[in-house]
């Protein structure tokens, strides 16, 4: 996925994530309902993100996400890029994708802002896994 | 909230209302450009004839920190359809602050036929407007721009040390743990952090968006001259220098302060925190 966005010019990126945003699915009511707990919600983030991590039977994790804001549209986005690229993967390998990825999944021209809240949202990703790591060992 | 003609403000002509755009934004002479800080948010659907310009894209050289220069952007906007009588009506995401931002530097270029919409996209979705994925049938322009000038509404490093030195006023408009020192930066955006916290010394703090309403429109006259004449001391004769990290939530402020509440020398430090946080030798208060 990445390498494809390296692809892409503003306009084609832009069009790319849209297409993942409209992807988005919200976390189940199987797992969260609203109001969601205070403790899922991701800092710094004002699209209004929550994330949720799911233990499966093979130990690794699935991500759900919901997004509050209706002018979310990039953290839609993430969540979807997030749980398609990290769900399912080793935790090992979850805890360690670093935050500022971000910056080349939506380009390096992005807000300080913006860049913060999607990078808080790959931060509390990546924390769920640690956590687990932690844990086990 | 009231007509905009209601509120009091000295240019109210600088401000249009999304009733406005929906009967006259595809009038021949009007152009309406979007701009934001989420770059998705305008191939989601936008106003119907909206364009979009993007604030680091489209208004910044790509290699100096710097604007574009004079054919930079009279070829911006030949590409967007504008000429340079044309009307440009301008809104975007968080209670407009990117629009006053591409405002701010359509004045560079003397392009003085450039206004708000009153609440930008959060009151036009918030209204259950249409909004459209389709692009927008552009023909290219004529425009002739003049050499940009910065003398006017611009402020560099040396004019905000000199600014200081006549105990002039300034406002700093970054939110109080900016304001303080207490918050540089994230850890892993280093590109618009800086390495001393703090302000420029005499500098009042009111954060940008104390001049909106919750709907993202602007408060009315009286609102904001308690704001910023009874509680910053600021008059409408001042000398007045404002900033934030890199210009763009000040010129929300100075659109404010300029066509709002009239002031006529407002300059816009777009070097900003990013620039004076870092700067040898500078003073700083915390």
């Amino acid at each position: 996925m990445l390498e494809e966005l390296d692809s892409l010019d503003r306009v084609e990126r832009a069009q790319y994530l849209l297409e993942l945003s409209d992807d988005f699915q919200e976390v189940p009511t199987s797992i969260a309902t609203r109001p969601f707990p205070e403790n899922r919600r991701v800092p710094k983030c004002e699209s209004e993100a929550f994330v949720w991590a799911q233990e499966q039977d093979d130990g690794s994790l699935k991500f759900h996400y919901a997004v509050e804001n209706p002018l979310g549209i990039s953290a839609r986005a993430m969540g979807v890029i997030l749980d398609e690229t990290l769900s399912g993967q080793p935790i090992d390998q979850v805890a360690n994708v670093a935050p500022d990825i971000v910056h080349r999944i939506f380009g390096r021209q992005l807000s300080m802002g913006k860049g913060e809240g999607l990078a808080a949202m790959v931060e509390f990703t990546t924390f769920e896994a640690r956590q687990r790591l932690t844990r086990r060992n | 909230m009231s007509d905009i003609n209601s509120r009091g403000y000295v240019n109210a002509d600088a401000l249009v209302s999304t009733d406005w755009v929906a009967k006259h934004g595809n009038d021949d002479g009007v152009r309406v450009v979007e701009s934001n800080e989420d770059p998705l948010l305008y191939p989601s659907g936008h106003i119907p004839g909206a364009v979009e310009i993007d604030w680091a894209a489209d208004l910044n050289d790509p290699l100096r920190r710097d604007y574009l220069d004079r054919d930079g952007f009279a070829s911006l906007m030949s590409s967007k359809g504008i000429s340079n009588d044309t009307t440009v009506v301008l809104y975007g995401d968080r209670s407009n602050w990117w629009a006053c931002y591409a405002l701010w530097i359509f004045q560079l270029f003397g392009h003085t036929n450039a206004k708000i919409m009153d609440g930008g996209r959060m009151k036009w979705e918030a209204e259950g407007r249409e909004l459209t994925r389709e692009a927008p049938d552009v023909t290219i322009a004529n425009y002739s721009a003049p050499a940009r000038d910065d003398s006017q509404v611009r402020a560099f490093r040396d004019d905000v040390l000199s600014h200081i030195g006549s105990s002039g006023k300034m406002i700093d408009v970054r939110s109080p743990e900016e304001y303080s020192g207490e918050r540089l930066h994230m850890p892993d955006y280093p590109n618009e952090g800086a390495l001393r916290g703090g302000h420029i010394p005499g500098a009042a703090n009111v954060p940008w968006a104390s001049a909106a309403n919750e709907d993202g429109t602007f408060k009315d006259a009286a609102a904001l001259r308690d704001i910023y004449e009874s509680n910053a001391g600021l008059g409408s004769e001042d000398d007045v220098i404002v900033y934030c990290r890199i210009g763009e939530r000040s010129s929300h402020t100075w659109f404010v302060l300029t066509n709002l509440l009239g002031y006529g020398n407002v300059r816009n430090y777009d070097g900003s925190w990013t620039e004076w946080g870092n700067s040898v030798g500078v003073p700083i208060e915390k």
